[in-house]
């Protein structure tokens, strides 16, 4: 590779970098604070699509698991009754599920670990007066981390279902 | 907008290239390390002496002598004397001084020259036994083009199956997948390369997850499973034309395919009836036969060699382990007992050795357990998170992907676990290697 090349790669890579910043500066951007509604209002009223970005309970989108477990934990049963409301008051709503699972074990099989979790929060839901043709469920197995440590922290954060409304 | 994004974009494909050109220049100047994990006192010592030159043409562009001498030293069933122990350059047998190499112990030695004309690699070389001062091989072979480096595998093939009496698998080529960047910048590549990971080719790109790739039996095609489409999907391509097509995109998972031992059927792993199951595919037809019924994750099924039975990862006792069962359907029999999860097995030409992932606790390591002495079992890695073992299609050796600090890297290992080596291949993150089958001149 001559000087020339060299060069040039260096410079396409700072105009990229340049590039990648500036979006990620612009995606980075915090919306602006809106008030928070109280409990009492969402829990009576019927949700509207403004609420998945207001209402604290919908903002959540993501559930974790104990290794190897596909069961729902107690502490998430408020985010399942919240979503589920929301699908129940809202008919044309639609969500897709996207089962997750930490890195340890063969990709294939967790593919088929992330679905069984996808399922649980989809059964989850449809008990709880969803409609099954209001959910999809895609497993990503161990192939969409959000951390890529190898200790127990980073496991925990990528043991998810993470909830995705493809329709408000 | 559109031309605001689409700036970034062709920076970003221009950039990937050149990196790409970068990295597999890095590979090949780097070459490999070699471990010797724990001696291998019943290694072959055998000498390859540095070609001579023939002809008045152009130095040979590669050093076959050194593809020959390091092939046979990752098997793990020859001991190379090193370059700076090479006290004479024979290049003939006539110029051969047994006794120089007898006091130096060594059983074989390689003695040979090369030419380089017209863009054409021809080496001849002659294989002598120096105890008995007997040549048991002379050869000539040659390549051009790409092909440079195959001149060495041919000839470590062929010094292989003189001695060892089995058919070499060095001049064969594996599949990989290789991640680079992170979230919405990933970019996913299913790469073919020589069996020891220089000439590293691009078959696949995506910007979305590939995984599981798997040879067809003829070497000429690869199914592999892409989330192009937003969901699981099996494909099948075929490698030197590129050209592929779609064979399963069912609702839920579409997955973990392998060719079966004819090429005709394809076993898969799906989830549209509810759960992941195991089904045999007929190519030519499309038509599915299923063969597992249950709530457990049955998936990653591996044909045996003489296409009868199908072994596959199921948790249906709890954690996953291997089961068998009939290719045309049948009972299944449960066959790992060891280890608290055995997953991914992937099964020897001779259907004798099975290669798995085995976990406790937090370590997973490749097991390969002997059929033939009983299910005896052996760690052939360390761990912590080794997986994707794939024999070599004389099971000399395995390949299985390791993980460390950030990133995957390759390993090949000698079937006794004993000799390892680092494939060094790209800067990304490198997974999924597959051995492909013996290649047809």
């Amino acid at each position: 590779m001559n000087a020339t090349v060299r060069v040039s790669v260096v410079a396409l890579f700072c105009l990229a970098a340049a590039a990648c910043a500036k979006k990620q500066e612009v995606k980075s951007t915090p919306p602006p604070e809106a008030p928070q509604p109280t409990q009492q209002a969402t829990t009576e009223g019927a949700f509207t699509p403004a609420d998945l970005q207001t209402n604290a309970c919908l903002r959540t989108r993501v559930i974790y698991f104990d290794f190897d477990k596909s069961e729902i934990q107690s502490q998430f049963d408020n985010i399942v009754a919240c979503h589920a409301k929301y699908l129940r008051d809202r008919p044309m709503a639609r969500m897709t599920i996207e089962g997750n699972t930490d890195e340890r074990g063969t990709r294939e099989y967790n593919l088929g670990l992330g679905e069984r979790r996808g399922n649980a929060l989809a059964s989850a839901l449809e008990a709880a007066g969803a409609s099954a043709d209001q959910i999809k469920v895609v497993s990503y197995g161990e192939e969409r981390p959000v951390c890529r440590e190898h200790n127990e922290g980073c496991w925990h954060q990528n043991r998810r279902d993470n909830i995705v409304y493809t329709a408000e | 907008m559109r031309t605001v994004m689409r700036t970034p974009r062709l920076l970003v494909a221009i950039l990937f290239m050149l990196c790409a050109a970068l990295c597999a220049n890095v590979a090949a100047a780097q070459g490999l390390t070699l471990q010797i994990v724990n001696g291998v006192p019943s290694a072959i010592p055998i000498t390859v002496v540095p070609f001579g030159q023939l002809g008045s043409g152009p130095a040979a562009p590669v050093d076959v002598a050194q593809i020959v001498g390091m092939d046979l030293a990752r098997c793990g069933k020859f001991r190379p004397l090193p370059n700076n122990e090479i006290v004479q350059s024979p290049t003939t047998g006539a110029q051969i001084k047994f006794a120089t190499w007898q006091q130096l112990k060594q059983d074989y030695i390689v003695v040979g020259s090369a030419s380089y004309d017209g863009g054409v690699l021809k080496v001849d070389y002659q294989l002598w036994d120096v105890n008995k001062q007997q040549m048991l091989l002379q050869n000539t072979v040659a390549r051009q083009g790409s092909d440079l480096r195959r001149v060495g595998h041919e000839i470590a093939d062929q010094i292989y199956q003189k001695i060892i009496g089995v058919r070499g698998a060095f001049d064969t080529r594996i599949a990989y997948v290789t991640m680079v960047g992170l979230g919405n910048n990933a970019q996913y590549a299913l790469v073919v390369a020589d069996s020891d990971g220089y000439n590293p080719q691009t078959v696949v790109r995506s910007h979305e997850a590939l995984l599981s790739p798997t040879w067809s039996p003829n070497g000429q095609e690869i199914a592999y499973v892409s989330f192009e489409s937003g969901n699981s999907a099996i494909y099948i391509q075929n490698i030197a034309t590129g050209a592929r097509r779609l064979v399963s995109s069912r609702p839920g998972i579409n997955g973990a395919p392998r060719f079966s031992p004819d090429g005709k059927r394809l076993a898969v792993s799906l989830s549209f009836q509810g759960n992941p199951e195991i089904y045999v595919m007929d190519l030519g037809s499309g038509a599915l036969t299923r063969l597992t019924h249950n709530l457990a994750i049955d998936t990653e099924p591996s044909w045996t060699p003489d296409g009868q039975s199908i072994i596959f990862t199921s948790d249906r006792s709890g954690k996953p382990q291997l089961y068998e069962i009939p290719a045309g359907g049948g009972s299944p029999q449960r066959i790992t007992f060891q280890g608290q999860y055995n997953a991914d097995v992937a099964v020897d030409y001779d259907g004798k050795k099975l290669a798995m992932v085995q976990g406790n606790g937090n370590v997973y390591r490749i097991a390969v357990m002997d059929r033939s002495t009983g299910g005896q079992e052996i760690f052939v890695s360390p761990g912590n998170l080794d997986d994707s073992p794939s024999w070599a299609p004389n099971a000399s050796m395995l390949l299985y992907a390791a993980t460390e600090g950030p990133r995957g890297v390759l390993y090949s290992v000698s079937a006794d676990g004993r000799v390892r080596q680092r494939l060094v291949l790209s800067d990304g993150d490198v997974r999924e290697p597959a051995w492909g089958p013996y290649r047809t001149p």
